[in-house]
C-alpha cells in the first residue's frame, strides 16, 4: 500500500512536470532589489508604460527605470539600507495621478531594505482629479457606511470583495438589487457546497481541498474556451487515463481477476502520462477551442475525474489503514496546498475573465436588472439544483448516498457496497465544484486564489445548514449569499465576507447541528 | 550552481530571524495541538494582533515598542477568550474550521477601509523597529558569523532576542507539561470524557492552554513586526498557520524540541529547495518555469510534505508514534 501511494504521487508530479506551462525564461533573483507593478486604476492588470522612477541612497543616484509595457519596474541595489525612491511625476500620464499613502508621499518614499529582500513598492495610480473626490468617498464611507459597491471597487486591490453591477438608487431600490445579487451568489455556493457537505457526511472527512477543486473547475472552462494547446490537450489524456482506471475499477471489480484489473487500471493511468507527454512535447500543433457550455462541461468531468482519483488513490487508502479523522483533515489542507500551486504553476496569477460575457446589457425584470450571464447562472444552478436534489430523493443510488451519510456503519450491514457510494459521492461533488467555479468564475473572475476564497463561505454555508447533509448546504448557501450581500446595504463590502463568517460562528454557538442537522451531541 | 553556496544559505535560514520567529509561534501551536489536542487552525490570527498591537502603539500613537508588545498580548488574551468561550465546547473539527474563519475575519477587518486611521488599510505600517534597534548591543553596521554564515548587527539582535524568548518558553513548557496542569491537559488530550470524570474542569483547562498558546503566538507575531519593520494584513493569510502544522508535524508534536528541530528542518528545505531551483533554472535546465513559479512549487512543495508526514510519519521527527495516534473526537 506504502509503495502505491509513492508511485501514484511520483507519477502525478512527473505528469505535471512533463506539462510544458507557459514558456519563459527564468529570471536570475539574487541580492537586494526594489521592484512593482505599476497599472492602471480600472484595471491593475493593465500596466501603464513609460513611468520614470528614480532611486537614490542619501543623495547618490543607485539607479533609474521606467515602467515596461505591463508596468513593471525593478531595481537592482548594491547594499541593504535606507533608499529614496522617486516617482518623476513628469512621466505619469496627464489623465493619472499617483496617490498619496502613508509610505508614498508626493512621489516620493522611503524604504528600507533588508539583506537579500525582494521588496515590492505599491505605487497606486488614481484619475487625476478623483483623488480629492475619493479623499470625500471614503470619509462618506467611514461615517455612515453607507459606500455602494461601486464606490468599494475603487479601494485598493480590494479582490476580497465580491463586484455586483448594476446596483445604485435609493435604498430600496438597492435592497431589491442586492437580494438579487444574493440569491445569485448563494446558488453558486450552495452548487458547489453540496460536494463538501456528501463528502463529509459519507466519510467524515472535511476536505479542505474542495475549494481548489473548485478552481480547477474553473481554469478548465477557462483553458479550453480560450484555445486548448499543448497543456489542455496533455491534461485532457492525463484526466482519461485516471478517468477509465476509476471506472474499471467501479464496474469490472468483482468481474476480472483482482491482478488483471490492476494491470488494466495501471496500464491506463501510465497510458494517459505517456500520451499526455507525447501531446506535449506536440505542443501547440494541435489546437482547438470550443464555447464555453462544452468547455464547462468538459470541466466538469474532469472535476469529477479528479475528485473520484483522490478517493481512490489517497482517501480509500488512508481509510484501509485507519489513518484518524483529525489526520486525514490536515492531509486535506496539504492536497490543497499542492493542487492550488500547480494550478499557479500552470497557469500563473492573472486575474481573467471568460471572454465574450464581460459587456452586456442589462435586463430589466421587475425592479430587478441582470445581465442576461447572471440570469443563464441563476437558471442552471437551478436546474442542477432540483436535480441533484431528485438524484438524492428518487434514484437508488441517490438513497444509498443519503443512507451513508446517515450511518456508514448501519448501510454496511444492510447490503449497501458504502466504497462504492463513496465514490460516486466524490465524483458527483468533484462535479459540482467544478461547475460552481465555472459558475463564480463567470460571475466574478477566474484567478488561483478563487476557490479558497469561496472555501470558507462553502464551510459558513454547510454548517449553516447542518454538515452532512445536502438539502442543509443549499438552504445554507443561499442564507450566506444574501447576509454577504445584503450586509453591503449598511456596512463596507470589504466586509462581507467577515458577516458570512459572523453568521457561522453565531450559528455554531446557538444551533452547533445547523438548521437541518439532527439533535445528536456534537459538543 | 554552486551547491556549497545553495547549502550555506540554507543553513542561514535554518537559524536565522524568520525560523526563530515561525518556532516561536509553533511553540504555542504545539501547546494546544501537541499537548491539549486542540485544532487551531488559527494561530496566525494571534500574530496578526501580536504584530499590530506593535504596530500601531509604534507607528500610529508614538509609544515605546515595549508598551507596544504588552499592547499586543493584551489583544492576544481578549481574543483567545473570544475564540474560545463559543468553540471550546464543540467538537474539534468545529474548533478548526471556527479558528481558521475567525483568523480569516480579523484580516479582513484589519485591511478594510473603515480601519485605515489605526491599521493604513492593504498598505500597512511602516517604520516600527528603530525603537527596538536603539537598544541594540551589537554594531548594526558590522558582520557577524561564521564562514559564509553571516548576519547583520540588526539580525543578531533580533535573533538573540528571539531564540531567548524561544529557549525561555521551551523551559516554562517543560515545567508546565511536568506539572500536574500538564498531566490534566494530556489527559485532555487523550480521553476528555475521562477527566471529566475525575472532576476536572475541561473547558478551563482548555481555556488555559488556549490563551496561553495564544500569547506566544503573538509575542511571534510582535518580532515579526519588529524584525520586517513593516507589517501589511495580507502577510497573514492562512498559509502561514498551515506552515506552522507542518513545522509542528515535522519536528514532532508533544515534543518539548519538536517545534525547533520542525521550524529549523523546514526553513532548512525550503531556502535549499529555492536556492536548488534557482540554481536549475540560472542553468537554463528549468525552460518552462518562470521566476514567480519558484514560490508556488516551494508551497507545493510544503502541501506535499504536509501529506507525506502525516501518511508516513505521522509522530515528526522525533514525535512519539504511540502519541499521535489517537483519535482526537
Amino acid at each position: 500500500m506504502r509503495t502505491r501511494l509513492v508511485t501514484v504521487l511520483l507519477a502525478l508530479i512527473t505528469a505535471f512536470l512533463v506539462i510544458p506551462g507557459a514558456a519563459a525564461t527564468a529570471d536570475e533573483q539574487g541580492g537586494e532589489s526594489l521592484h512593482g507593478q505599476i497599472g492602471q486604476p480600472d484595471d491593475r492588470d493593465q500596466g501603464v508604460e513609460g513611468i520614470g522612477i528614480t532611486v537614490f541612497q542619501g543623495d547618490d543616484e543607485i539607479e533609474a527605470v521606467t515602467t515596461d509595457s505591463d508596468g513593471i519596474w525593478e531595481v537592482e541595489l548594491p547594499e541593504p539600507g535606507t533608499y529614496r525612491v522617486v516617482v518623476d511625476q513628469e512621466s505619469v500620464p496627464s489623465e493619472y495621478a499617483v496617490r498619496e499613502t502613508a509610505l508614498l508621499v508626493d512621489g516620493e518614499a522611503e524604504v528600507e531594505v533588508e539583506s537579500n529582500d525582494r521588496r515590492m513598492l505599491i505605487v497606486v495610480l488614481t484619475e487625476a482629479g478623483a483623488a480629492a473626490e475619493e479623499e470625500a468617498e471614503t470619509e462618506a464611507a467611514e461615517e455612515g457606511g453607507e459606500a455602494t459597491p461601486t464606490d468599494a471597487e475603487e479601494a485598493p486591490s480590494d479582490d476580497e470583495a465580491v463586484e455586483v453591477e448594476g446596483v445604485s438608487g435609493g435604498f430600496g431600490e438597492r435592497f431589491v438589487q442586492l437580494s438579487a445579487a444574493g440569491v445569485l451568489f448563494g446558488l453558486v455556493i450552495a452548487v458547489s457546497a453540496i460536494g463538501l457537505s456528501l463528502i463529509f457526511g459519507t466519510t467524515q472527512i472535511i476536505n479542505f481541498s474542495h475549494g481548489d477543486m473548485v478552481t480547477f473547475g474553473a481554469m478548465m472552462a477557462l483553458l479550453f474556451s480560450s484555445g486548448a494547446a499543448g497543456m489542455g490537450n496533455s491534461l485532457l489524456a492525463i484526466f482519461a487515463g485516471l478517468g477509465v482506471a476509476i471506472l474499471l475499477g467501479a464496474f469490472m471489480e468483482g468481474r476480472l481477476g483482482r491482478t488483471t484489473l490492476i494491470v488494466l487500471q495501471w496500464s491506463s493511468v501510465l497510458g494517459g502520462i505517456a500520451l499526455a507527454t507525447a501531446l506535449g512535447v506536440l505542443g501547440d500543433d494541435i489546437g482547438w477551442r470550443v464555447p464555453l457550455w462544452a468547455a464547462a462541461a468538459i470541466a466538469v468531468v474532469m472535476g469529477a475525474v479528479l475528485g473520484g482519483t483522490m478517493e481512490r488513490y489517497l482517501w480509500r487508502p488512508l481509510r484501509k489503514r485507519n489513518v484518524a479523522l483529525i489526520q486525514m483533515f490536515i492531509v486535506s489542507i496539504g492536497v490543497a496546498l499542492v493542487l492550488r500551486h500547480v494550478i499557479l504553476v500552470l497557469f500563473g496569477a492573472n486575474r481573467t475573465r471568460y471572454a465574450g460575457y464581460q459587456v452586456q446589457e442589462l435586463v430589466h425584470i421587475g425592479p430587478v436588472s441582470m445581465p442576461p450571464r447572471d440570469l443563464v447562472i441563476i437558471a442552471v444552478a437551478v436546474v442542477v439544483l432540483v436535480l441533484v436534489a431528485c438524484l438524492l430523493q428518487f434514484t437508488r443510488i441517490g438513497k444509498a448516498m443519503r443512507a451513508v451519510s446517515d450511518n456508514r456503519d448501519l448501510a454496511e450491514s444492510s447490503g449497501i457496497d458504502v466504497d462504492r457510494v463513496t465514490l460516486y459521492v466524490w465524483l458527483l461533488g468533484g462535479g459540482l465544484a467544478s461547475l460552481g467555479g465555472v459558475l463564480f468564475g463567470l460571475n466574478q473572475v477566474v484567478d488561483y486564489e478563487m476557490g479558497f476564497r469561496l472555501l470558507l463561505l462553502m464551510f459558513a454555508a454547510v454548517i449553516l445548514g447542518g454538515l452532512g447533509t445536502a438539502y442543509g448546504a443549499m438552504v445554507g448557501g443561499l442564507a450566506v449569499g444574501l447576509v454577504a450581500m445584503l450586509s453591503t446595504l449598511w456596512f463596507p463590502a470589504q466586509l462581507m465576507n467577515a458577516w458570512a463568517l459572523a453568521l457561522m460562528i453565531l450559528m455554531l454557538l446557538l444551533r452547533p447541528q445547523g438548521l437541518l442537522g439532527s439533535r445528536e451531541r456534537v459538543g | 550552481m554552486d551547491i556549497f553556496m545553495i547549502l550555506a544559505e540554507a543553513a542561514r535560514s535554518a537559524v536565522g530571524p524568520i525560523a526563530a520567529i515561525y518556532a516561536l509561534a509553533a511553540v504555542g501551536l504545539n501547546l494546544h495541538f501537541g499537548y491539549t489536542g486542540l485544532l487551531n487552525f488559527g494561530q496566525v490570527g494571534f500574530m496578526l494582533v501580536g504584530a499590530y498591537g506593535v504596530g500601531i502603539s509604534v507607528a500610529v500613537f508614538d509609544l515605546p515598542v515595549a508598551v507596544g508588545f504588552l499592547v499586543g498580548l493584551g489583544c492576544a488574551v481578549v481574543l483567545a477568550l473570544l475564540l474560545g468561550i463559543p468553540t471550546l465546547r464543540l467538537r474539534a473539527d468545529y474548533l478548526a474550521i471556527t479558528t481558521i474563519a475567525a483568523a480569516e475575519v480579523l484580516r479582513l477587518v484589519y485591511r478594510a477601509g473603515f480601519a485605515e486611521p489605526l491599521t493604513k488599510g492593504v498598505y500597512g505600517l511602516q517604520n516600527l523597529s528603530s525603537g527596538f534597534r536603539e537598544v541594540n548591543p551589537f554594531d548594526a553596521g558590522g558582520r557577524y558569523g561564521v564562514g559564509a554564515i553571516t548576519f547583520t548587527g540588526n539580525q543578531m539582535w533580533l535573533m538573540t532576542v528571539t531564540w531567548g524568548l524561544v529557549a525561555l518558553f521551551l523551559l516554562i513548557t517543560w515545567l508546565l507539561i511536568h506539572s500536574p496542569w500538564g498531566r490534566v491537559i494530556k489527559g485532555i488530550r487523550e480521553d476528555e470524557d475521562a477527566v471529566r470524570s475525575l472532576g476536572k474542569n475541561v473547558f478551563a483547562y482548555k481555556m488555559q492552554a488556549l490563551v496561553l498558546g495564544g500569547l506566544i503566538g503573538a509575542l511571534a507575531g510582535a518580532m515579526l513586526a519588529v524584525h520586517q519593520g513593516a507589517i501589511q494584513p495580507d502577510q497573514f493569510k492562512p498559509q502561514v498557520t498551515f506552515f506552522l502544522w507542518v513545522i509542528l508535524l515535522l519536528g514532532g508534536a508533544g515534543r518539548v524540541f519538536g517545534p525547533v528541530l520542525g521550524s529549523m528542518a523546514f526553513w532548512f528545505l525550503m531556502s535549499f529547495t529555492d536556492g536548488f531551483l534557482k540554481g536549475l533554472g540560472r542553468e537554463g535546465l528549468l525552460p518552462f518555469l518562470s521566476g514567480p513559479d519558484y514560490g508556488a512549487i516551494q508551497l507545493a512543495f510544503a502541501g506535499l510534505m504536509l501529506v507525506l508526514l502525516i501518511v508516513f510519519r505521522p509522530q515528526g521527527l522525533i514525535g512519539d508514534r504511540k502519541e499521535m495516534l489517537i483519535n482526537v473526537k
